[in-house]
């Protein structure tokens, strides 16, 4: 039988090297730098033929509202989009480097992803970094075996609900959700139902604001809605205008245009020599 | 406004209260549903009550990360082991899997386990596996926060031989009254029972629990007094 020893993490992981540096020059009084967190509503829900993710747009850093509209909804397949709360750069980076993960099993395997595996190599990465990484997740697709809806913690554990909140306004859309939730609901009941959820965190919440983002995902498709309702729009523009005042030196007006998109035709002959 | 959101960002545990049960033919797995975030209720429906095997069952306590990481391990050696020995896995091989990882991870996890199932040598078979990583073999467990409260009642209630239904009964009753008395158990009340005829698996909605006493109507209470009418005044 295989010793059943695993310290963790045993190969990779997390150096600790530089912490009594650090700490050293935190006595010495150096700040550490603050991150971009996502304060964050997160929201899933399953309806009738798939799950519905939504989220609300604002990353904040400290106190200050770094991105007005960031995206939460990270694409993971075709049929799995994952939300994120928490630090920003760390969703953003166990959420990508799954979805590439997920990329080269559908290569292996010739499969579609399945919801499962995608949480399985989210769960396994947050566990070994014992919470380090700071990844809120909800995860949600519609694959072979049905419409799936999960939620994932930092630590690593993992619930399956039919109805999940995350993030700090989560107490906000869940409180929407436990009084309006129903099995069987239908796109559209479901979609206002998640951006009711969203706004209840937008209004309530001072770590979650400006617009809601919606994805619906049902079988074979995907809508990811960028931005399905701004609540927030910008009211007061100031009549003066915003430009240079008059002794400013002009040295250059030149207008690059952005270089169109090349198409790949594929199935081309192989190269002869 | 900053506890809140540092309860929030708390480590997934499970307050809990687990139940293990053996009976004349199987055994009974109880739990409750409530998973929690520091003071809030991050899953009010949970499964604490996992499948290793076919016939075996564990109760998940303490650290969700930790229980559901080790649960998957330990299914996964149990699959290997299967395949290997050609017949199903007996409660004892799972139960000291199970401890042979929490004991020798034991600086690094934090969780409370009760593996229970049915095999054709030993029959219904519970197993306690605490904090340190423990086998403790039992004809009944307890464990989780929620347990505290059960030590008592168990003591007086518990009799040996017991049939499917008195078994399950006392499951669902004693997992209720800890509901009641402890913050961290809540939600629904689930049971697993396990015996030669294979798994079955059942679902009390919390409406469906009784009610203790500080629950009920007030009846015959003095208190009732208060709201009579004052009586007349002394007039000498």
């Amino acid at each position: 039988m295989s010793r059943f020893e695993e310290s963790a993490p045993a190969r990779g992981g997390f150096s600790y090297d530089l912490c009594k540096r650090n700490e050293m020059l935190m006595q010495k009084g150096l700040k550490p730098s603050s991150y971009l967190k996502t304060g964050t509503t997160i929201v899933g829900l399953v309806f009738q033929d798939g799950v519905i993710l939504g989220a609300d747009t604002r990353a904040t850093e400290g106190p200050i509202v770094a991105d007005k509209n960031c995206e939460k909804i990270h694409y993971m397949a075709p049929n799995i989009y994952c939300c994120g709360a928490g630090t920003a750069a760390d969703t953003e980076a166990v959420t990508d480097m799954v979805s590439s993960q997920l990329k080269l099993h559908r290569f292996h395997t010739g499969r579609e992803s399945r919801v499962v595996t995608a949480l399985t190599l989210l769960k396994s990465h947050l566990f070994s970094y014992q919470g380090h990484v700071s990844a809120a997740l909800v995860l949600g697709g519609v694959d072979v075996t049905g419409p799936h809806l999960h939620t994932i913690y930092p630590h690593g554990s993992t619930d399956t609900l039919p109805f999940a909140t995350m993030g700090s306004g989560s107490l906000a859309a869940m409180a929407i959700f436990e009084s309006k939730y129903r099995e069987g609901l239908t796109r559209d009941e479901g979609v206002k139902l998640v951006a009711e959820a969203i706004c209840s965190g937008i209004f309530n919440d001072l770590g979650s604001g400006s617009n809601v983002d919606v994805c619906v995902i049902t079988k074979g498709k995907r809508e990811y809605l960028r931005n399905y309702m701004l609540p927030n729009p910008r009211t007061y523009v100031s009549e003066k205008g915003y430009s240079f005042s008059k002794k400013t030196e002009v040295l250059l007006t030149k207008i690059t245009p952005l270089r169109e998109l090349v198409e790949v035709i594929e199935g081309g002959d192989a190269m002869e020599e | 406004m900053d506890s809140i959101y540092n309860d929030l960002n708390a480590p997934h545990s499970m307050g809990t209260t687990i139940i293990g049960v053996t009976y004349d033919g199987g055994v009974v797995l109880g739990a409750d549903s409530r998973t929690s975030t520091g003071m809030y209720v991050a899953n009010r429906a949970s499964d604490k009550i996992t499948q290793l095997t076919d016939n075996v069952y564990i109760c998940r306590s303490g650290s969700a990360a930790d229980s559901q990481v080790l649960s998957d391990y330990v299914r996964y050696y149990l699959h290997q082991h299967t395949i290997q020995l050609g017949q199903p896995a007996t409660v004892k091989v799972a139960a000291n899997l199970v401890r042979m990882v929490s004991y020798n991870n034991k600086n690094m996890l934090q969780t409370g386990l009760i593996v229970g199932g049915w095999d054709k040598y030993e029959g219904g078979k519970i197993y306690g596996i605490p904090l340190g990583g423990t086998l403790l073999e039992q004809p009944f467990t307890i464990g989780g926060s929620g347990s505290s409260y059960l030590y008592g009642f168990f003591d007086q209630v518990w009799k040996e031989g017991m049939t499917q239904d008195e078994a399950e009964k006392l499951v669902v009753k004693a997992v209720s009254l800890a509901i009641a008395r402890d913050g961290a158990s809540g939600g629904v009340v689930r049971t697993v029972t396990i015996n030669k005829d294979g798994v079955s698996r059942k679902f009390f909605p919390g409406n469906t629990l009784p009610l203790w006493h500080e629950e009920l109507e007030a009846k015959d209470s003095l208190l009732d007094g208060l709201s009579a009418a004052s009586p007349e005044p002394m007039v000498s």
